[in-house]
């Protein structure tokens, strides 16, 4: 019989990815337009590191998938949510993927190479380019806007299921709802 | 019949001393301001940030054979400065940092150069930079190629120690003090005077 919520540890990294992902994407559009100054590097160089960190816990969070398949829809699902439901994930995957790859070539380009924490250097696939880093800012932007987007119609659906179909859907990642009987 | 001979070696020996002394006597004066390069290597967050002086001029008289003769001046103007961002471009000439109103340019001026062996030298002199001056020594490297002499070398200032980037900048875990200069000067002999 399939599991009918997620492991704990998917749920854990669901979280705390989202309070992650959350605070990266509001100290990411807060610090772009921020005069220079001490102030604006650090956030700069965290927002990096954060960046860094989310990129390892998606690829811990893709190998224990692989390892632990999530819980199947359930049945009384019509075909084509299902469909979209997969879809959507599988979209929320790839931007948690290149969300951070793009904004590592992008400081990249841009001359500033990132150092994880101020100790482990990453290397720099890509020199010094004005263009480039211009581009890797305008890709790093949508892609971001575009998995804002994703988000909000991640959460909706998960409310519709929890409120309007009263399905355990919800109730699989946040085991505390769940309904007794 | 002797005499002559002798003579003539010791004028054969004169003349090959003479030569020696001319060939040795090569003094490094025409600088080449389009191959020489000023450089240097800030850090941010602890992330090494390449920059670079694109504007300077250098006055030098070098001769290998006699270091301690040697002179040498470097005018720069810290207008053409290239920090390695934009951003760090337009902030870099306001008053926290180097004031360029107030001072557009930096000076060094050496007081000596002593020979630390082979082709290794050590430059020591006055660096000026927002009316402070301080005291460097900087080990550098002298070689030939094709006709130019070539100096390379570098040092490491502390950017404070000029007041450059002082206020909320001299918080050193954002903007190190630490700051280091490379130098690449190519100069032409003098007899290369075109």
């Amino acid at each position: 019989m399939p599991a009918s919520r997620y492991t704990r540890t998917a749920i854990a990294l669901h979280w705390l990815m989202a309070v992650l992902l959350i605070g990266l994407f509001g100290v990411g559009t807060y610090m772009s337009d921020l005069p220079v100054s001490p102030q604006k590097l650090k956030i700069y160089s965290w927002h990096k590191w954060a960046g860094v960190t989310a990129f390892l816990l998606i690829a811990f969070r893709l190998a224990w998938r692989v390892g632990h398949r999530p819980p199947p829809l359930p049945e009384s699902m019509p075909a084509w949510q299902q469909v979209a439901a997969h879809g959507l994930h599988h979209l929320l995957y790839l931007l948690m993927i290149a969300i951070p790859l793009s904004g590592w070539l992008m400081s990249s380009a841009k001359g500033f190479q990132t150092v994880y924490f101020g100790v482990l250097p990453l290397p720099d696939l890509v020199g010094k380019d004005k263009e480039l880093g211009d581009l890797l800012k305008t890709v790093h932007t949508t892609l971001n806007y575009s998995l804002a987007a994703l988000v909000l119609a991640h959460v909706g659906a998960a409310l519709k299921h929890h409120l309007l179909d009263r399905d355990d859907i919800l109730s699989r990642m946040l085991p505390f709802l769940a309904r007794k009987g | 019949m002797k005499k002559p001979a002798h003579l003539g070696r010791a004028l054969l020996a004169s003349f090959l001393l003479t030569i020696s002394g001319l060939a040795l006597a090569v003094e490094f004066n025409q600088f080449r301001a389009e191959q020489s390069t000023l450089t240097f290597v800030s850090r941010q967050m602890g992330v090494p940030i390449d920059g670079r002086f694109g504007k300077f001029a250098v006055a030098l008289s070098f001769d290998p054979a006699r270091p301690a003769n040697a002179s040498a001046r470097l005018d720069l103007d810290l207008a053409s400065v290239d920090t390695g961002s934009k951003d760090a471009n337009d902030e870099v000439v306001g008053k926290a940092w180097f004031n360029l109103k107030v001072f557009p340019g930096a000076t060094f001026v050496a007081t000596a150069v002593r020979p630390l062996g082979g082709e290794r030298f050590e430059l020591v002199g006055k660096l000026t930079i927002k009316g402070k001056t301080q005291d460097i020594a900087a080990p550098f490297t002298f070689r030939q190629e094709g006709a130019n002499g070539v100096f390379d070398g570098a040092f490491t200032l502390k950017r404070l120690d000029f007041g450059v980037g002082d206020g909320a900048w001299s918080d050193v875990s954002t903007v190190a003090n630490e700051v280091q200069i490379k130098f690449h000067i190519v100069a032409a002999p003098a007899a290369a005077r075109k």
